[in-house]
């Protein structure tokens, strides 16, 4: 099929038009998975945007999303695809006299109008140009993982009943993982592998001003330069992308046009989530700083 | 694993199917399959797809764009980001210097020296190349600073070359490596005072500007401002790293180069010698571990669906099917809560590994519920609350190395006194549900072993297992006694790096 993206840059500049600002990395990797026909797998800690990278993708290339979420104990029944043996029940049942015969009834019962498909197999037979998410893919045990692996490099599924069911089209897959435990080999070298990090101080003002469209360009740096101060001391779980969006959102609501020291103090809680991390950014934040202003104004004096 | 580059590129060019036509002839695969052999002689596990992925990727991108190849070769090649910098490195050493037609920009930029320091509108320049002669030390002191305030990216890029030149002291064919030389630059620009005097000469250009009246916010402002100078100082070290390897690579060649640049991947940093910031970047890495070892440990889901078959809901729910029991119904399994028990030994000879271990428990105890911790030299202590109370690992290690009461006689190690007082106060609090991890070296100073006390909480208990931070030919010798130990143990593990602590969670996983 034809390629979506043309270039890096192309890719940059149409993700940026449904909000979405892509750096050469995550739009290298974008093209690359489209030309090699490769699924992406999205590391990094939670919200840095690695869900937001499928939609943002899905929305640019005009297809549908499918989305697999993962959890503990997900099996084949609830990604690939089940029988639906309530209703095969009820089709052995109709047939009491026995007039059909049971080898009909058999080919009958396992013909596709009784299997349920869950998304993977959905994405599989889907016509329409699809991007299909398989999200946080580290929460299912290492032996699940596996079933993964036939529609990660051939995009089908082996039913035994039916037989192999081959996908229509390549459709860009992207997998996100929040780095709880590692992952197999197999599946790692079925994937290009994109690592997202916090954005540099530019990126994230860029982002912040592109989000919250309304917010002033000072309050924006101002914002990004708090949230990296916030990022560089050590606590339990540093403030991520989204969460700096809300606090841009938070701010512009009540009417802050600048961020100080008291703002900060009230508003810290939009921004982490632990109450040992606010008490310790407020010691670092709002009393630690006014001894660097002492420092400087005493350095002006003497 | 050996690897042969002349006979791949070989088998590439002769299979038409897998090579791509723009790669495949000659030099250019060459330099890429020396590429990918030196990221494998650096420890990154690249397997056959994922180069052959890779070689495909190059031509899908254009060359001349030096970083969408290096984020369309780091994607197929680096799988972890723990090796990214590592690949970063060879990278910046393979495609620095064939830099024809990848860095083109690289021999106009000599051309453009006097240019470039003109509009930098510094007195005394002559325009004289890379090296500024004519230049005094302080105006090229001078020239830093005003480049960091504006941040003239070319103008830095510039002054670190000039840095290079005039401090470094490089002499072709020394076998030093770039450190050194990074040191000996730096050390000259007087680097560690340069975010003070930013500082100051902002405070001047806001006294002699307009002056904002000094408002609460001020001090915030402050914070920014010196936050921002240290990343614009780090990216000018990146600057004069770089330089100093780009010299060093026309020096010595590529090969040699990536060679003395290779450094253990994080995983193999031994505990035992671990600088500041790779301790920092352990730590990272330790807390998925202990996830998987708390998962594993509890074993939650091992018993899922595998309750016993409860009859009563099983015919409760036939009835929807008409009397069919359709689908049977289980009894919730009960959860098992493990509880575990960790001993860390802290004496001074596995002090480095002790903070480790301390890091370690106090991931551990952020992951279950029921982990005890001790401590021990001579006496021991239970330490399990030092973890609870403090929001930090720092605070807790600091109250640990404080508080915690672990000499008895003259705080030398004495593992069997430490384990008989274990055994005399605790033994009734383990159960068939306890595992059990004991941290240290074993060495004893030939004090008594009192082994049998681990034999007595090995019965008692689910697991037990030893984790020495001594490479396993040390075990045995001198004074450690690790085997009168480990005969007690449901295994004794050598642990003195990420690699192998991973291969024990590993191991206790398949177990």
């Amino acid at each position: 099929m034809a390629e979506r993206f043309s270039s890096v840059q192309e890719v940059v500049d149409r993700l940026r038009d449904v909000d979405y600002l892509a750096d050469t990395g995550i739009a290298g990797v974008v093209y690359l998975a489209d030309r090699l026909e490769k699924p992406i797998l999205v590391e990094g800690p939670a919200g840095v945007g690695k869900t937001e990278l499928a939609k943002a993708v899905a929305a640019v290339t005009g297809s549908r999303l499918i989305r697999l979420q993962c959890y503990e104990g997900l099996d084949e029944s609830k990604a690939l695809y089940e029988w639906n043996y309530k209703k095969q029940l009820l089709r052995i049942q109709a047939d009491r006299e026995h007039e059909t015969d049971w080898a009909v009834v058999e080919s009958d019962i396992f013909s596709e109008s009784f299997l349920l498909t869950r998304p993977l197999l959905e994405a599989i037979r889907c016509e329409e140009p699809i991007v299909l998410l398989i999200d946080e893919v580290d929460r299912v045990e290492v032996e699940t993982e596996a079933l993964l692996l036939e529609v990660l490099s051939d995009f089908q599924v082996s039913i035994p009943e039916l037989g192999t069911i081959v996908g229509k089209q390549r459709p860009i897959v992207i997998l996100t993982s929040n780095n709880t435990r590692e992952l197999s080999e197999a599946l790692k070298r079925r994937c290009l592998y994109l690592h997202i990090d916090y954005p540099e101080l530019e990126r994230e003002k860029e982002i912040v001003r592109v989000r919250v469209p309304e917010i002033d360009e000072a309050l924006a740096e101002q914002i990004a330069q708090v949230v990296r101060s916030l990022r560089s001391l050590d606590i339990k779980k540093a403030p991520s992308i989204s969460e700096t969006i809300d606090w841009a959102r938070t701010l512009l609501l009540l009417g802050h046009g600048a961020v100080d020291q008291e703002v900060i103090a009230d508003t810290l809680h939009v921004l982490l989530k632990y109450q040992g991390d606010i008490a310790k950014a407020k010691k670092e934040l709002v009393t630690e700083g006014k001894s660097i202003l002492r420092g400087t104004e005493s350095g002006k004096t003497s | 694993m050996a690897f042969n580059a002349a006979k791949l590129s070989d088998a590439m060019t002769r299979n038409k199917l897998e090579v791509p036509s723009g790669v495949g002839d000659g030099v250019l695969l060459d330099v890429f399959q020396g590429f990918v052999h030196e990221l494998r002689a650096a420890g990154l596990p690249v397997s056959m797809t994922e180069n052959l992925d890779a070689m495909r990727a190059v031509e899908i991108v254009p060359l001349s764009d030096r970083e969408s190849l290096r984020e369309v070769l780091a994607a197929t090649l680096v799988k972890h980001f723990r090796h990214r910098s590592a690949f970063d490195t060879v990278f910046d050493v393979y495609f620095a210097l064939h830099s024809g037609g990848v860095n083109p920009e690289e021999d106009a930029e000599r051309g453009e020296v006097g240019d470039a320091e003109e509009t930098g509108g510094v007195p005394g320049q002559q325009g004289s190349g890379g090296s500024g002669e004519g230049v005094s030390n302080e105006e090229i002191a001078e020239m830093l600073l005003a480049a960091l305030m504006s941040m003239d990216r070319d103008q830095l890029r510039e002054l670190a070359a000039m840095a290079v030149s005039r401090f470094a002291g490089m002499e072709p064919g020394r076998p030093v490596g770039g450190t050194y030389y990074l040191y000996r630059t730096l050390r000259q620009l007087d680097y560690e005072a340069l975010t003070g005097r930013m500082m100051e000469r902002a405070a001047e250009q806001v006294l002699d500007g307009d002056t904002d009246s000094p408002d609460a916010s001020e001090s915030l402002e402050a914070r920014f401002q010196r936050e921002e100078y240290e990343a614009r100082l780090r990216e000018f070290r990146d600057l004069v790293e770089a330089e100093i390897r780009k010299r060093l690579v026309a020096d010595r060649g590529v090969e040699a180069m990536a060679r003395t640049l290779r450094k253990p991947l994080p995983e193999d940093v031994d505990f035992m010698h671990a600088s500041r910031e790779e301790m920092a970047q352990l730590q990272k890495a330790i807390e998925p571990l202990t996830r998987a070892l708390a998962a594993r440990l509890a074993q939650r889901r091992k018993h899922r669906n595998r309750g016993n078959l409860d009859f009563r809901a099983t015919v409760r729910h036939s009835l929807s099917y008409g009397g069919v029991p359709v689908e049977p119904r289980f009894k919730h399994p009960r959860v098992s809560k493990p509880e575990i028990m960790v001993v860390a030994d802290i004496s001074g000879s596995v002090a480095s590994f002790a903070r480790f271990t301390l890091q370690f428990v106090y991931a551990m105890a952020g992951q279950f519920s029921k982990v005890r911790s001790w401590v021990f030299i001579d006496g021991i202590d239970e330490v399990t609350n030092y973890f609870a109370e403090s929001d930090e690992i720092s605070e807790a290690i600091h109250r640990v190395n404080t508080e915690a009461d672990v000499v008895w006689v003259d705080g030398h190690s004495d593992y069997g006194h430490a384990f008989e007082v274990f055994h005399d106060r605790h033994l009734s609090e383990v159960t068939s549900k306890t595992s059990i991890i004991l941290l240290g070296d074993a060495r004893n100073n030939y004090h008594a072993s009192q082994a049998w006390v681990l034999k007595e909480l090995r019965q008692k208990a689910r697991r037990l297992f030893w984790l020495n931070p001594e490479p396993r030919g040390y075990w045995d010798t001198g004074d450690s006694i690790v085997s009168d130990y480990g005969v007690h143990c449901d295994g004794t593990y050598e642990c003195r790096n990420l690699r192998q602590l991973e291969r024990f969670v590993a191991a206790v996983i398949e177990a």
